[in-house]
């Protein structure tokens, strides 16, 4: 469609889901009441000091290791040095010139080919508190509670082509960080939060473009349409014969466009340098070897597992292992009815759906695994029909009941005897004598029609196997 | 008189405290009266808590001598720069005016752990950016041994007031020479521990990388007594050192049995002995270095080649880490605020040029220049490598010898005003002092006589290893008994 190739790296910061901040021991509780989780450190008073928080170190290169990257022996933060009245410092620790994860890379699967986008870096910082702007008063006021909560920030190389490459780039990136129980992942409330760097250039350039720097995308179909606007964007520039300026842009989710935020000149200078109050970080290999031993199976080896281990198919196994909590989901139930692959469609057709109208996720599921288990086997052994366990799933879903129990106060067992079916089968038979004359006559295809009237006079409840069984031994 | 008691050491009152011959309360009101009679004069104090003081004295009398408690009911002042719950921290400067902090410094807490009565904090310049306490936005500390002359600075207040007999002992910070400098001007015993020694929570950062608190007495005994109870690890400063902490008073009391200073190595730095450095001052320093040759101590040259660096070294270091660290004065959360801002880089804007002096504002640009994009490598980085440079000097000297020694500052204390139209010059007043801090080494000053010309104080500065702050106070005070220095100052 274009000329020109896109080229797009990603900046993510995830938040770590440690208990207290990054230097200091106030907690990193959400939703709190403006500035109750503050002290002299993260508020910034004068004199005080930062201390690492050890977990900090630990779950920023768990990361590292989960997505290949060297974990440094020694790394030195540095302050990133700005004014703004969220920033109590006046400077934001972070890491620079020497962060804590260096030159990993992470396989994506785009339309069936794969894709592996390489990791710049991971370092470790604080975030800003919040500005608040009052609606009634001509005043804003700041929030400190976010102030000091640990971030990571993900750096990848220039390697997505496609806004469909950078979203599957995110999302993989997005379920290891869950995977490893480091960050909840919402991008919704900010704890998982993206900026991309766009630019084009004729297809076989190797020099790369003028970029323009995205933010505000809160969602993966932000960050979906604000690239695909963004690379239109500059394409009819570059059509125009026009330049593309470096400048930051940022997402407007009503019209769907990214507009200038700031330009180049209007950059600030961040002063980057070590900051003399915390002595470079030494990780040594014991330590590094101990996380690396705690790293849990992360998607992709569990996606391969899935496959070998369960049967399933591997586009299957990818909706089971995007989600950590889907996939214990999907094991549970598996294990309890010994059923891996019905086990797997229930969850992707029926469970999956539900969850989404819900707006649940898989650990806050009402239905427990076991009755999921129950349910499966309910079908499978023949007692209720597939047709009924779809039709009886919203409702023991949302109240999280019993299958086993709830078909029998409803009486929804399915008519397996041969006795009562039978008779059933014969009434129809001897209702539609034309239809019967036509089959006899060669026209098959009235098989379908019988089952059909047979279902419907047993009110769905008759076992279909049967069903055809008796119709095939009548109609001979 | 009162005065007589004022002038009696740390450990000399402590010792009558501790005996009971005078309560805590005595104890303090002489100080306080002494404050009152000399104040008019020197400005040392900024802010004195007098009712404050007097209730912890009661209190502390009530309960009885501690033994245990190694400053039990010692007056002592406190910089400035060091923060001390419920009494103002302003570090000399307008834009923390009202600011009162909730928490102590972990050196203050030391301090009340011991049991000393904290009287108030003492003058100095702002921010400790300064020789010479005229960097003050609130007064001009003048030097008991001569109202004319400045106390030396940054601790300017700190050194005043102990030369004066305000207090027993004061705590002082050293950047660049900020304790010893004034220390020497004011005829006092001033030590800057090796960095990490004292933990640096609760004193307003100048430069993050260099800063040390330290005791500033009139005796080294005083000074152990005063280091022994700040000194040690600290969880809330990760600087801070895990080293174990001796008993520096013990240690100091056990050498002193022995007196002399055979086998002792003194270096002597070929740079620190020559040119730049007033007669006056080389000939008491050298009468010390006799002296202690007298003790037995062997004295060789030593060289510190890279002394010509340090000035311009230290200065980028410092400012750059001081326009990093005085960001915080923004007028959002504390301190002054601009009321006639309308919008928010006015208010940054207004509220820091109206808060912060000359002085500090001259080294937040000059500090913000160094650490800007295209000109970090020439200058800050550049002045990183030199460091390490300047700290392979000592170490190399300290190959050949156990503790140097040369003056503390190339001339006595000047007169006010002398020098402010000139910050160069003002600047290369740190030359010998500097060094130090750039290689995190622990360094003294001790008085060794007045000059010959100025009748001013001269003091000798020791250098020694890391964590040799022990060696440091038994070679000084082998020197200051032999010397014998004049110590009761004549300007009051």
């Amino acid at each position: 469609m274009s000329r020109y190739e896109a080229v797009i790296g990603l900046e993510v910061h995830a938040q770590l889901r440690t208990k207290s901040k990054i230097f200091c021991s106030c907690s990193t509780a959400f939703g709190m009441e403006p500035n109750e989780n503050v002290c002299a450190v993260c508020s910034g008073m004068p004199g005080v000091l930062p201390v690492l928080n050890e977990k900090v170190v630990e779950y920023a290169a768990k990361m590292g290791l989960a997505v290949g990257c060297r974990v440094n022996a020694a790394s030195v933060f540095a302050r990133k040095n700005y004014f703004y009245p969220d920033l109590p410092k006046g400077y934001q620790i972070s890491q620079f010139e020497t962060p804590i994860c260096e030159h990993g890379h992470l396989a994506v699967t785009v339309d069936g080919s794969e894709k592996v986008v390489g990791i710049t870096r991971i370092h470790m910082e604080e975030d800003a508190g919040k500005n608040i702007h009052s609606a009634t008063e001509n005043a804003s006021f700041v929030d400190l509670n976010r102030t000091g909560v640990p971030l990571i920030e993900i750096v990848s190389e220039p390697d997505m082509r496609s806004a469909e490459e950078a979203v599957a780039y995110l999302k993989a990136l997005r379920s290891i960080l869950v995977y490893l129980g480091i960050c909840d992942g919402n991008m919704e409330e900010g704890s998982f939060r993206c900026d991309a760097n766009v630019s084009l250039r004729p297809f076989g350039q190797a020099e790369l473009g003028t970029r323009a720097e995205l933010k505000n995308m809160n969602s993966f179909r932000h960050v979906q349409k604000a690239i695909e606007y963004e690379i239109e964007r500059q394409a009819d520039l570059l059509d125009d014969g026009q330049a593309v300026i470096q400048e930051t842009r940022l997402y407007n989710v009503d019209k769907g466009v990214t507009a200038s935020m700031r330009g180049k000149e209007e950059a600030h200078d961040y002063r980057y340098f070590p900051d003399p109050d915390l002595v470079p970080l030494v990780v040594t290999d014991a330590q590094l070897a101990a996380w690396a031993a705690e790293l849990p199976e992360l998607p992709v080896a569990r996606r391969d597992r899935f496959v070998s281990q369960y049967g399933l198919t591997p586009k299957d196994a990818d909706v089971l292992t995007a989600e950590r909590d889907v996939a214990d989901y999907f094991e549970e139930t598996a294990r309890l009815c010994n059923e891996p692959k019905k086990a797997a469609n229930w969850i992707m057709s029926e469970l999956l759906r539900e969850l989404n109208q819900a707006a649940l996720t898989a650990a806050a599921c009402p239905l427990p695994p076991a009755h999921l288990a129950r349910l499966v086997t309910l079908v499978e052994s023949g007692k209720i029909s597939g047709k009924i366990g779809k039709q009886i799933f919203p409702e023991i879903f949302a109240q999280g009941l019993d299958p086993e129990t709830y078909v029998d106060q409803k009486g929804l067992s399915q008519i397996s005897d041969s006795l009562a079916l039978e008779s059933a089968v014969d009434r129809v038979l001897a209702d539609n004598p034309d239809e019967v004359a036509a089959y006899k006559a060669g026209k098959t295809k009235l098989m379908g029609f019988f089952v059909g009237q047979i279902m419907k006079a047993t009110k769905g409840q008759a076992n279909p196997a049967l069903v055809n069984e008796l119709l095939g031994k009548k109609l001979a | 008189m009162s005065h007589e008691l004022c002038s009696l050491s740390l450990t000399a009152v402590r010792d009558l405290l501790r005996s009971g011959e005078i309560t805590a309360v005595s104890a303090t009101r002489t100080c306080l009266a002494r404050i009152a009679a000399t104040e008019p004069k020197l400005h040392a104090v900024l802010h004195l808590a007098a009712d404050a003081a007097l209730a912890e004295a009661a209190r502390l009398d009530a309960a009885g001598p501690d033994p245990d408690k190694r400053l039990w009911g010692v007056p002592v002042l406190v910089k400035d720069a060091i923060c001390t719950k419920g009494l103002p921290t302003t570090c000399g400067s307008k834009i923390l005016e009202n600011f009162v902090p909730f928490y102590d410094a972990t050196a203050v807490a030391g301090l009340k752990a011991a049991g000393a009565v904290i009287l108030g904090k003492t003058n100095m310049d702002e921010f400790a950016m300064g020789s010479s306490t005229e960097n003050s936005a609130y007064q001009t500390t003048a030097n008991p041994w001569d109202v004319a002359k400045v106390p030396g600075g940054s601790s300017g207040g700190s050194a005043a007031a102990v030369s004066s007999g305000q207090c027993f002992g004061a705590l002082g910070t050293d950047t660049g020479g900020s304790i010893r400098q004034p220390a020497s001007f004011c005829g006092i015993v001033g030590i800057k521990p090796t960095y990490g020694r004292v933990s640096r929570y609760g004193l307003v950062a100048y430069g993050s990388s260099l800063d040390q608190i330290g005791p500033m007495t009139r005796t080294v005994e005083d000074a152990a007594a005063m280091l022994t109870a700040i000194a040690g690890h600290d969880p809330k400063d990760s600087t801070s050192a895990p080293e174990a902490t001796p008993d520096y008073e013990a240690d100091l009391a056990a050498w002193a049995g022995k007196g002399d200073l055979a086998g002792v190595r003194l270096g002597l730095p070929d740079e620190y002995w020559g040119e730049g450095v007033d007669a006056e001052v080389l000939d008491c320093c050298r009468a010390a270095v006799d002296a202690a040759r007298g003790l037995g101590a062997e004295v060789v040259r030593v060289s510190l080649p890279h002394t010509p660096y340090a000035v311009a070294t230290y200065y980028i270091v410092a400012m750059a880490e001081a326009s990093s660290n005085l960001a915080r004065f923004d007028g959002v959360r504390y301190g002054y605020r601009d009321a006639s801002a309308t919008d928010l880089a006015g208010l940054y804007e207004l509220s820091r040029a109206k808060g912060f002096g000359p002085e500090v504002q001259r080294r937040i640009v000059i500090g913000t220049y160094v650490l800007s994009a295209g000109y970090y490598d020439a200058y800050y980085r550049k002045a990183a490598q030199v460091r390490r440079l300047i700290r392979q000097d000592f170490l190399d000297a300290f190959a050949s010898c156990d503790v140097i020694v040369g003056p503390t500052s190339p001339f006595a204390a000047f007169g006010i005003a002398e020098k402010t139209e000139d910050p160069l010059q003002m600047y290369l007043s740190d030359i010998f002092t500097i060094s130090l801090n750039l290689a995190g080494l622990p360094g003294m000053s001790i008085p060794v006589g007045l000059g010959a010309k100025s009748a001013m104080p001269v003091g000798l500065q020791l250098f020694g290893p890391a964590f040799g702050e022990t060696r440091l106070l038994c070679t000084a005070k082998a020197v200051m008994d032999a010397v014998r220095p004049p110590m009761v100052p004549r300007g009051i």
